[in-house]
Formats: structure tokens, sequence, C-alpha cells
């Protein structure tokens, strides 16, 4: 393991905002802190940057324990969610700030720099002044900047929440791109699972001052351990009675489930024949068009939930009487979250969309 | 000019909005007002305008304006500037760190609300009724602000600049005079243009009570000879210095410092 932490306790005053965190890193992912605000990823990100310190717990960085390490001579890049540029400093100069302190020559600092603005493909800023970029450019050159001192270890603070939605689209795809070519091991701290599925090759997914789960992006979705996780990832619906639908049997050990729309099949009512013993009926109490797909809401006798409806399929409307079927839900307890199949499809051809 | 704006439509400044904006519109008023309160009265006790101009023009052809701005401009220059240099490089320091803010803050928190005049007395016994009383007493009138508003201003330093800064392996002094000190140019700039308000106040009084050149006396002074219009003439003297070496500083601030956040 690369990067590793071990037992990781911090709080401040009376909220714990890290409780007994426990993971590792390989080297050369690129790995995504994921969870709703307040969940501690941030301070874990800045415990392992140096900028915070862990009131218990060790965190190791290949192989040694850095501890008592400053931030500053821990090797690591740091990009901040409002970019944090030196607003009197030039483009060049903020870029070259991290070569100045480690003493290089005029020469490899212009070289370097050069390089970088390439990189980030801004070759021509660098005379500018952060309040003359945009937050997308300004963004780039802070990722610049933390490259710079060549760091083994880059973290990111939200690095895309300032920047609007477009850009910040293509950002995500760029950097991606970009710390696959450098190579760098890279954390990344964010609270949008899309941002997390997309770029990411490992989740952490934080809530709570704890460690909820660790795996790939695919993992985290189709199979999530926790009930947080179940219900936190994807657009999930939490089904309290879900005993009451077809194909499902209540576990009263078990009480609560989720369903996401991906698993909820609605069609017009009576045009399906088959599965009859899994069939429900429902009316349609909301209907969402989102460009690619239409998503539904659907009433069934009591127990509201969403579907995705592809553009393909007959389309309905508000208030109309539908069949729907539901392929997967999960169920959890107190700790865990299970997978559970309607046994009432048997045949497996029928599966997802 | 581009085919797509053919309408005609030019947005106009209205000459009288920009006489308004600069505030002539206010100083037409005033002397106006002036003008007219002044015939109600003799030119001993509030002289018009005029009078006041021609005062005016008599003690600058004779020289005695001059000599007294130069010497009151002088004795502001020397006592501000020393003022202003300690009171940045201790606010800095005391700023930055806590050790010297637990020592000196006491003692700020206390003489900041006592007067510069408060304390000439004291500095005629201690300096002399000569030129020295005159510059320590503006360098105290001027370290006060300065050194509040550095103060301010370090502790204001947004943290995650700094934070950058350490993250790339910046030392404490680095981070210091890299990131502290040009982060804290907008507050240190206000203080010195508010240093150089209480200095000019307070070289005025000083002048007045223990003086026998200046602004200050040239008021003072002309009292006695019931020269009204040199009294006045003093006062808007006094106002404009002010307000030009105000402009000077603003307008050098906005040159130069713009890029550390100066804004004017």
């Amino acid at each position: 393991m690369y990067i590793e932490l071990k037992h990781i306790n911090k709080a401040f005053g009376d909220f714990k905002a890290s409780d007994d965190v426990s993971f590792g890193i390989e080297k050369g992912r690129l790995v995504g802190l994921l969870g709703p605000s307040g969940s501690g990823k941030t301070t874990i990100l800045r415990i392992i940057a140096g900028l915070e310190h862990q009131d218990s717990g060790d965190v190791f960085i290949n192989g040694k324990l850095v501890n008592d390490i400053n931030a500053s001579q821990r090797g690591i890049g740091f990009v901040f969610q409002n970019y944090a540029l030196f607003p009197y400093m030039t483009v060049y100069d903020n870029i070259a700030y991290g070569l100045k302190v480690q003493k290089k020559s005029r020469e490899l600092i212009k070289e370097r720099v050069r390089e970088l603005l390439k990189l980030v493909e801004l070759p021509k800023l660098e005379k500018r002044y952060p309040e003359q970029l945009s937050g997308g450019q300004k963004q780039r050159i802070a990722f610049a900047r933390a490259l710079a001192p060549n760091p083994q270890l880059l973290l990111l603070d939200e690095p895309f929440a300032a920047i609007d939605a477009k850009v910040r689209q293509e950002l995500r795809t760029w950097l991606k791109d970009m710390i696959t070519q450098i190579g760098i091991t890279s954390i990344f701290v964010t609270h949008d699972q899309d941002e997390a599925i997309e770029i990411t090759d490992q989740i952490i997914v934080t809530n709570r001052g704890r460690v909820e789960q660790v795996g790939t992006p695919m993992d985290i979705y189709r199979n999530p351990h926790t009930p947080f996780v179940a219900r936190f990832i994807g657009n999930s619906t939490i089904l309290s009675e879900y005993g009451r639908l077809k194909g499902f049997d209540a576990d009263l050990s078990k009480p609560y489930g989720v369903v996401r729309p991906e698993y909820v099949k609605v069609s017009k009512y009576g045009v399906i024949q088959k599965y009859q013993n899994a069939l429900e009926e429902g009316i349609v109490k909301k209907v969402t068009f989102r460009g690619g797909y239409t998503e539904l809401t659907v009433d069934m006798n009591g127990i509201e939930l969403k579907a995705i409806h592809s553009l393909n399929d007959e389309i309905v409307s508000l208030g109309e009487k539908v069949n729907v079927l539901i392929y997967q839900i999960y169920v959890f307890d107190d700790t865990q979250a299970y997978q559970l199949i309607n046994k009432n499809l048997n045949d497996s051809s029928l599966y997802y969309i | 000019m581009s085919k797509f704006n053919n309408s005609g439509y030019v947005r106009k400044e209205s000459i009288w909005k920009k006489i308004i904006q600069k505030g002539l519109l206010t100083w037409l008023i005033l002397l106006v007002l002036w003008f007219i309160a002044s015939l109600y009265y003799t030119d001993d006790f509030l002289p018009s305008p005029l009078t006041t101009l021609k005062g005016a023009i008599s003690i600058v052809t004779n020289g005695t304006l001059k000599e007294d701005v130069a010497i009151s401009l002088l004795r502001v220059a020397k006592g501000w500037s020393l003022g202003v240099a300690v009171a940045v490089m201790l606010g800095l320091v005391v700023g930055q760190f806590k050790i010297f803010g637990w020592i000196l803050e006491p003692f700020l928190s206390f003489f900041r609300f006592v007067p510069a005049i408060g304390l000439l007395t004291l500095f005629l016994m201690w300096f002399g009724v000569g030129e020295k009383s005159k510059v320590v007493l503006i360098f105290y009138a001027t370290i006060f602000p300065v050194m509040v508003n550095t103060i301010a201003g370090v502790r204001a330093v947004d943290t995650s600049l700094v934070q950058a800064a350490e993250s790339m392996g910046a030392s404490g002094i680095r981070i210091f005079f890299t990131v502290v000190v040009p982060s804290s140019i907008p507050n240190i700039f206000t203080g010195i243009r508010l240093g150089l308000s209480g200095a000019i106040i307070s070289i005025v009084a000083a002048e007045m009570l223990a003086s026998q050149s200046g602004l200050g006396y040239l008021i003072y002074t002309s009292r006695m000879y019931y020269r009204t219009d040199w009294i006045f003439t003093g006062i808007l003297t006094l106002g404009l210095l002010g307000f030009l070496a105000d402009r000077l500083l603003q307008f050098l601030g906005g040159r130069y410092l713009k890029h550390f956040g100066v804004k004017i």
C-alpha cells in the first residue's frame, strides 16, 4: 500500500470528524473520497497532507510514518476548492512558487513552468494575474502549481465545486486524462457521486467520520454493503414496507429497503402478459423529462418510487394507470445491506433495462 | 460602426451628472451660502469669499503661506514616514506572532485612545519646544492607525494561501514574506491613509499651542490681528493639502499596488 491510514481519530470539540478511519491506497490510483458534507472526507484529506493533525492513529506514505512530518516536508501537491492562487502573483510566479522553494535554477524554473502551462493547455497566460482568469482556468493553474515541484501524491479538495456545470464536466474528463497520463497517485474529495463514479478507480465512501465502504465505482454502485451506501449511491427511493411488493418477502430483521429507478420498469397497463405474479399496478404521479430519458414517479397502493422510462418505450402520461415491474431492491439491517432479487422473475434473460 | 448597431442610440453622460458626481456642485452651493451669510456680518467676524481671496493673495505673494505650508508638510513627512515604517514592522510582528501580541496589545489598546494632543505637554517637556517634539507627536499619531490596521491585515490572511505555500514546502519565514506580507498590503495601505489624516490633525493642533511657524501657527496668530480672512485661508489650505495628499496616496496605491488588492 502506498498510502495507509490506521485508526485515525480526529475531533473538533464534540464533533467527531474522523472516527477510527483506516484504509489503504495503492500507488498510481485515482481515488475518490465520497460522502455528504460534514462526513469527514476533507478532514481525512487534510490529515494526509499534514494540514490537520489527527488526535490518534498513524499515517504512512510510501511505507514511512509521517505523523511528525510537517506539511511542507511531505512532498504532496494540494489543490484547493477555492484554488488558493496567490492573487498578487502572475500565473508564472504562482506555478514557479514551489520550484523557488526548492531553490531550482532560473532556467530550470522557466522550462518547468512552460512545460506545465503546456500540459494544462494554457500556454499564453503566464503574465496574467489570477483575477484575469476564469474559474476553469484558475483551477488548471492551481493544478499546474501543485504539480510543479513533482509531488509523489496529489490531493484535490472538491476541485470543481466552484465551477459551473458545463465547464465542470469538461474539466472532470480532462483531469482524469491528465492524472492517468502523469501516473501520479491522487486522492480526490467530492460530494458528487457522479463525479466520483465517473473519474476514479476506487471510491472510499465516508459518513459521519467513518469509512462506510471501499471499492471500485462499479462495486460500490452494484453492491452497497451498508445501509448508508445503499441509500446514498444512485437515485434511491427508500421503501419501508417492501414486503407488500410482489415477489419480495419481508424479512423482519431487515426492515428497510431501497430501490433504484433503473431496476424499475414501467409499461402501459395490460401490455405485458408474462410475470403476472410479479407485475404491480400503479398510477403515474410525476413525469420529469431528463433529456436522454424520462423519470417517472409511480404510486403503487401507497408506495411511491421512481423509475427510468426509456424514450423508446411507449409514452405514459400523468395520472395514467400502469404496470410496474421491480427487478431487485436492496434491503438492510442496522449494519449491512443485501441485494434482493424479485423471486417471481424466473426468466433471467429479463434483467436490467 | 457595426452594422448591427444603427439605431443611433448613444448613451450620453450628462454634464450635470458629472458636476454633481465630482462634488463641484456641493462646493458651489457652499460658496454661495458663505457669500450670503457674509453679507450679514462684518469681515472681522465672517469675511466674504472675496475678502478671503484677497487675504489669501496677500499671504501668498509675501511668501508667508508658502513657508508655513512647507514647514508643516516637512514635519508631517518626517513624523509620518517614520511612524509608518515602525508601525508596519511592529504590526506585522504583532499580528504574526501571538507572543508579541500578548505583550504589546494591552499597551496598544490603551494608548490608541489617548490622542496625540493629550501628550503634547509631556512631549514638550521631554523633547523641547523645537522640531523634535513635533516629529515625535506626528510619529505617535501615525503609529496607532497603521499598526492596528496592519495587525488586522495579518490576521485576516486567507489560511488557504498559507496552506498552499506550506504544501509546496515553504518555510515559515518564506510564507511570512511571500504570503502574509503581500496579503496584508490592502489593510496596511488603509492604515497609512488614516495615519496621514491623523498626522495632519495633530500637527496643526501642536503648532497652535507650541510653535512659531506652520499652518496651525498661522491660523492661531491671525486671530490677534483680526485677520479672519487669513484664518479662513489657513483652514482652506489645510483641507486642500489633506485632500491632495490623500489623492496622491490613492493614485500611487491604485497604480502600484493594484495586484495586491488595493482598491481606490
